[in-house]
């Protein structure tokens, strides 16, 4: 058991920042696996070198992608945590310390003056998005997002009269616009409700999720898979090059919303969809899941 | 659908009968630039003032790569391509002007790259997003590095010898094709239906 301390903390994270970079999850390998021997042609190829790579960066503990993205974290942190106010600052220190370990590209660039930190921190860089719980444990999500399919979110405020039939629609035809730019087959978070903001944050909650992983409520749930068919009828395919297979899977969340508001808000993660969690048990113990 | 093996430098006749749709493996040299090194390098040109490398005797690689240095050497840790829409702003201009035969991106380029590979001689071909451990492995050597302390090392100029660097799909030929108007016209149609489909349900 590896004890709760500042430095295993510090070491841990690390630790899990670098699997996030160099090991694609389990499941999102096992879907394009199978993607691969539905396609044939340029979109086989495509999923070939995608999992030929994968199985260097694992072997060779290298980054997965040249694009190390913006390190995200989404902590549920119980309130009796000892180390809850320390939390910031580790993941701050454990942000730079992998930049020059594992290495990752520095990506935080100073929006008004172009200069780049060098390190991946900057101003509300790294991004925490934090849920308080009760109790002593704690869960850290991690997640490096790539430029090339955040660039591809969106947001709707729509007519709550035209509701769900114009959202499937504009789900669909974004996707089919965006075409190869989000490194497709991605990984589509939808969020529903709340207000602009809320939509956007549940939509990116919503990656969270494994692959083939359906929401608790079947209504959502169908959504989920009605999207999933109708948007891989698009054609878009790996990488944006034809075939079947455009995105691995779609996740809905949802807020109540205004009366007069339909927001829709949509995320999109490109097939290195990386992902680890860390947990800090009641136990006191840590562990990389 | 060919399989090609090339070498830089590339003349015209390597590259003028390649079609969309082949696959290409490329051995030689490659510089990268993204959009503010194709901007800067553009600056440098107008001012009259002289480009430290020579881009014409080089592929041209839309990427911004993860690097370290060891022992004082430079080392390409993962470096697959970005997306090149972004440098449609500046790629016409560009290809005319330091004439580059060969593109390696992701995702395509515009009606203007179109026009201006069919004008100037080059192709444009698309590596695999994301795959950049996959390019790393057959980047052999760092020759030299520019613009890094103005740009940052994603945006620098990476001069790079490779071998076998690929695969390249051809996805914009010398011939004024793309692949990606053809798979546009898919995919509105595509479209079409489903939103049918959603209206019925």
């Amino acid at each position: 058991m590896i004890k709760i301390t500042k430095k295993n903390i510090e070491k841990k994270l690390l630790e899990a920042i670098k699997k996030a970079e160099t090991e694609l999850p389990k499941d999102v390998v096992k879907a394009l696996e199978k993607a691969k021997i539905k396609e044939k042609g340029l979109a086989k190829i495509q999923l070939e070198a995608i999992l030929e790579n994968v199985k260097i960066a694992s072997k060779e503990s290298i980054p997965m992608c040249q694009d190390t993205g913006i390190m995200t974290f989404h902590i549920e942190a119980g309130t009796e945590f000892k180390y809850l106010v320390d939390l910031k600052k580790m993941l701050s220190n454990a942000v730079k310390k992998a930049t020059e370990e594992i290495p990752l590209r520095p990506n935080a660039v100073d929006p008004f003056t172009g200069k780049n930190s060098g390190n991946n921190l900057g101003r509300n860089i790294p991004h925490i998005t934090w849920e308080l719980t009760s109790g002593k444990e704690c869960t850290i999500h991690i997640i490096p997002k790539g430029g090339g399919s955040e660039n591809m979110s969106a947001l709707w405020m729509l007519n709550p009269g035209k509701g769900f039939v114009e959202s499937k629609k504009l789900i669909v035809e974004h996707i089919v616009n965006a075409g190869g730019k989000p490194c497709p087959p991605t990984i589509v978070g939808i969020g529903i409700g709340g207000g602009s903001d809320i939509c956007l944050a549940l939509a990116k909650k919503a990656l969270l999720r494994k692959i083939g992983e359906r929401h608790s409520e079947k209504h959502v749930a169908k959504m989920e898979e009605e999207l999933l068919e109708l948007i891989n009828k698009s054609g878009v395919g790996p990488m944006g090059i034809g075939g079947k297979t455009t995105v691995l899977d779609v996740h809905i969340e949802y807020a109540h919303r205004h009366p007069a508001s339909f927001p829709l808000g949509l995320v999109l993660q490109c097939w290195a969809d990386r992902r680890k969690t860390i947990k800090f048990t009641k136990n006191g113990s840590i562990k990389v899941i | 659908m060919k399989k090609i093996q090339l070498q830089t430098p590339l003349s015209i006749k390597d590259i003028k009968n390649l079609s969309v749709g082949d696959t290409v493996f490329l051995s030689g040299k490659l510089f990268t630039a993204r959009d503010q090194t194709h901007k800067k390098m553009l600056e440098l040109k107008k001012k009259g003032k002289k480009i430290p490398f020579n881009p014409n005797e080089m592929a041209l690689f839309h990427c911004g790569p993860v690097v370290r240095k060891e022992k004082n050497k430079w080392v390409i840790i993962s470096a697959g391509p970005t997306t090149s829409i972004r440098m449609e702003n500046y790629e016409s201009e560009f290809l005319s002007t330091f004439g580059v035969r060969m593109i390696i991106g992701k995702g395509g380029m515009g009606e203007q790259t179109l026009k201006a590979l069919k004008k100037t001689g080059a192709i444009y071909t698309h590596f695999t997003g994301g795959a950049g451990a996959l390019a790393a492995k057959s980047i052999k050597k760092v020759e030299n590095v520019y613009f890094l302390k103005e740009l940052g090392i994603p945006e620098a100029a990476w001069i790079l010898t490779v071998a076998n660097f690929g695969p390249l799909i051809v996805t914009m030929d010398a011939k004024g094709n793309s692949f990606y108007t053809h798979l546009e016209k898919e995919r509105r149609k595509n479209l079409e239906k489903i939103n049918k489909m959603i209206e019925k349900n």
